[in-house]
């Protein structure tokens, strides 16, 4: 079974929102859209988004670390939003595990929105349907685009190359490997949804290095003409 | 959450028109003999009318109501598909019972068992409409499911003494003296569920929310510089001074006046009971927290 999921990489992430706005810009173009946008150079501007980039702050002053943190739909292996769905318009896909609103069949109830625990689902006000992440489904499949270019459009745009997309199944994917490599975790675990997406954790990056071994002759990391320092202790003790 | 008007209208008024058929239905059961069948078609008439209030109430709440049809298809796992059609089947039951007792029918009875049983289902289908949102702890809870069914009861006994005050006044008592049992009744369930509510500990936190373990994070931008559907539709948007002011209104408006207006006043009791049901109901949705709400405390 084929589960198609992202990984965002909380490390990497730098919260430059490129792909909060390729995502709307494809997704008001195609199938999905339009997504509407109310009052947008207004005193309240106001729209409907799939992706959304939050800004944490982790930490007290002067012990702080800003951690970007997009967020969509986690296509849930067990999602709480589609058995609420009183006219089937919410449904997960056997095929690929994603989980689409068929937007002929919406009434528009909301219903689907509480159950959902992560706040991803968005009722788009002229429309008057319920709206969410559908993975770009109508450009990862699309045969007249070149095999790397059917990728979600967040995925496309994101500069540091902070979203993987795959199937999370499959246990050789690049995203599997990602998740078990790399710590990767799912959010409200409590909330027993399962989700598919995962994120990868933010990681301090430090070197393990003691001050003597920089002068071993063996160290690639040798400092080329450092003075030799007769107070270090000799090698051979340290081995 | 916030409390949207068409709910609360919904959910209070076919409240009434379920408990007044239930109350119908007993009285007929215990005092046949000594009633006219004006008093049940007229009964019948207002359980119908008020149904068809919720009703066009609960259509302000969809954003297609031309495919509000479409909501029957799901009853295999939805409540709210199961509620979409046990209350027209409940109108049609109330409907024809009042024209049996219109056309002097013989199965009136017959008619009310099977009434009551829909009404009763009809109140469960509704409470677990809410009850079934696991994430929304407040309300997945049994109590959800009592406090929907004694508290429509009482709306309905309070409903059925003030209508007999002009159409059956030998029964005002008996339905008084109902009436108040049903409203101490759900004095008792429904302070367990605030009581229960009030010291209620969140299953998800921040931490938990970004999977990160410090405690202390603040939330300095949700992308969205003017709200979101999701600042709109979870958050009441009320002053806690305000929130205070409604359980007030609630607890004299939903229980303590009714108790003593249906001993004293019966024509007054329903009137005053269903405003403390609405603040009853404005409450319910205001004191559920979304887990969701975590990720949306800062607007920029
Ligand atoms: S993240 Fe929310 S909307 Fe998406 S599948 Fe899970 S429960 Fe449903
Ligand atoms: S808003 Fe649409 S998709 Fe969501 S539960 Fe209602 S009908 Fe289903
Ligand atoms: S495009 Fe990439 S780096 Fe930029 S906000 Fe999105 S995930 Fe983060």
């Amino acid at each position: 079974m084929t589960q198609l999921a992202l990984v965002i990489d909380l490390n990497v992430c730098v919260g430059c929102h490129a792909c909060v706005t390729n995502c709307k810009q494809w997704n008001t173009s195609g199938a999905a859209g339009s997504l509407s946008d109310l009052d947008p150079y207004g005193a309240d501007p106001n729209g409907t988004f799939f992706n959304r980039v939050q800004t944490f702050e982790v930490g007290e002053y002067p012990q702080t670390e800003t951690v970007h943190f997009p967020k969509s739909c986690l296509h849930c292996e067990d999602p709480p939003c589609v058995p609420v769905c009183p006219t089937g318009a919410s449904y997960k896909r056997k095929s690929d595990g994603i989980v689409l609103v068929d937007y002929d069949k919406c009434i528009g109830c909301k219903y689907c929105s509480w159950a959902c625990p992560y706040g991803v689902r968005e009722l788009d006000e002229k429309r008057q349907v319920m709206t969410k992440c559908t993975l770009c489904v109508d450009r990862i499949y699309d045969q007249s685009l070149p095999p790397e270019r059917r990728q979600p459009s967040c995925v496309l745009a994101c500069p540091p190359g902070a979203r993987l997309f795959g199937d999370v199944h499959d246990p050789q994917s690049a995203v599997s490997v990602a998740i078990r490599e790399r710590g990767g975790y799912a959010l409200m675990p409590e909330a027993a949804t399962r989700p598919s997406n995962h994120y990868l954790p933010r990681k301090k990056t430090t070197l393990n290095l003691r001050d003597e071994a920089l002068y071993r002759s063996d160290n690639p990391q040798r400092i080329d003409g450092a003075p030799f320092e007769p107070n270090l202790p000799p090698i051979a003790e340290e081995l | 959450m916030h409390p949207a008007l068409s709910v609360l209208l919904l959910t209070t008024l076919i409240g009434a028109g379920q408990g007044l058929f239930i109350a119908l239905f007993v009285s007929e059961l215990l005092a046949a003999g000594t009633l006219s069948p004006s008093f049940f078609v007229g009964g019948s008439a207002l359980v119908v009318v008020f149904c068809i209030l919720g009703l066009i109430a609960s259509f302000f709440h969809l954003g297609h109501p031309e495919r509000a049809w479409r909501a029957a298809a799901m009853w295999r796992s939805s409540w709210l598909s199961r509620e979409v059609i046990a209350l027209p089947a409940f109108m049609g039951v109330a409907a024809l019972y009042g024209l049996a007792h219109w056309s002097g029918a013989t199965y009136t009875l017959a008619l009310g068992v099977l009434g009551t049983l829909l009404s009763i289902v009809l109140f469960v289908c509704t409470a677990m409409i809410y009850a079934a949102v696991k994430v929304l702890k407040e309300w997945a809870h049994p109590l959800t499911v009592v406090n929907f069914t004694l508290l429509g009861c009482a709306s309905g006994a309070c409903l059925a003494t003030s209508y007999a005050v002009f159409a059956a006044p030998a029964l005002v008592v008996p339905l008084s003296q109902a009436a108040f049992s049903l409203i101490a009744l759900s004095l008792v369930t429904r302070g367990a569920a605030l009581l229960r509510n009030a010291t209620l500990k969140p299953a998800s936190t921040l931490q938990s929310a970004l999977g990160i373990r410090h405690p202390h994070i603040v939330q300095k931008s949700q992308g969205a510089m003017g709200g979101s559907f999701n600042t709109r539709e979870f958050f009441h948007g009320k002053s806690p001074s305000f929130v205070r002011g409604v359980l007030t209104l609630l607890l004299f408006g939903g229980f303590v006046l009714p108790l003593i207006l249906v001993l004293t006043a019966p024509a007054l009791a329903f009137v005053v009971h269903y405003g403390g049901l609405l603040a009853e109901r404005w409450y319910f949705f205001a004191e559920a927290q979304h887990p969701q709400n975590l990720y949306y405390q800062t607007v920029s």
